[in-house]
């Protein structure tokens, strides 16, 4: 991948990533942090574009851009008495050193190891691929994500329903 | 000058630092899950970029992977922001650190 466009979208596209999630670590309001964090997601979806991932870019903005930070942004609201602010806890030095060094791990295994690169082309288009894989080869999974989906949208609504239990417990 | 693995994995690991960070420092719940969304991210974006560079007779199935993990990184998401709620119902707070009737 060394055509000129791609580079410039690449390190413009990390850039927005790691800057908007560097802001979301910054920002000390928790609604603007929300805010940060779809820019991230967005700039994520731009750099599976980079890596010629049309579906998957496409389902990254309709799920995280769009359903996940929607519902962060619904529990933000629905909690109105809550600390609006984006502080952190006393956690905040050994956290900050023990991410600084998985990092490091992370990056220095990343550069050391000696991938099997092969030279082969973008993908032409990876929908249809995607979607016969899905239903052949990886049926069975499918299957049971959309029944843990059934399963995890009517828990959520038998949690937050007014009438479940909750008077009791505030005894 | 070329763009290659080493730069998308370097990428994925500084997100995934970022996340963690996150979710272990912030005194908000929706912080902490923010985090975690962060490093679903990098690591997807890892598993995107392991499918379209490294040697592999299906290379598609990295993407298939990320499909799925989405589909869980919702579930979670969801069920995740419906315990902060009743939580917050019971305690008027979701600050993680007021949270502490287990503390000894």
């Amino acid at each position: 991948m060394d055509d000129t466009g791609t580079v410039i979208a690449f390190w413009m596209l990390a850039a927005i990533t790691v800057g908007a999630a560097l802001m979301v670590v910054m920002v000390r309001n928790l609604i603007r942090a929300v805010i940060f964090l779809i820019l991230s997601f967005v700039g994520v979806a731009g750099l599976y574009i980079t890596l010629s991932a049309d579906f998957v870019a496409v389902t990254q903005i309709l799920i995280y851009a769009g359903a996940v930070s929607v519902l962060m942004l619904f529990a933000i609201v629905l909690t109105p008495r809550g600390d609006r602010g984006n502080q952190e806890t006393f956690l905040r030095l050994p956290a900050l050193l023990l991410a600084l060094l998985v990092a490091f791990t992370l990056g220095y295994v990343a550069i050391d190891t000696e991938w099997a690169i092969s030279d082969r082309e973008g993908f032409e288009e990876t929908a249809s691929v995607i979607g016969e894989a899905l239903l052949d080869k990886y049926v069975l999974p499918f299957e049971i994500a959309s029944v843990l989906l059934l399963v995890a949208m009517l828990g959520a609504i038998v949690i937050v329903r007014p009438e479940s239990g909750v008077d009791e417990a505030r005894e | 000058m070329s763009v290659d693995l080493e730069h998308y994995l370097l990428l994925g690991a500084i997100l995934f630092g970022i996340g963690l960070y996150l979710a272990l420092a912030k005194r908000n719940l929706v912080g902490v899950l923010m985090g975690i969304e962060l490093m679903f991210n990098a690591v997807n974006l890892t598993f995107v970029a392991f499918s379209r560079f490294v040697e592999s007779p299906n290379p598609v199935d990295g993407q298939v992977f990320v499909v799925f993990v989405i589909t869980v990184a919702a579930a979670e998401a969801a069920t995740a922001l419906a315990l902060a709620v009743l939580l917050y119902r019971v305690r008027d707070t979701i600050d993680v650190d007021r949270i502490d009737l287990l503390k000894w």
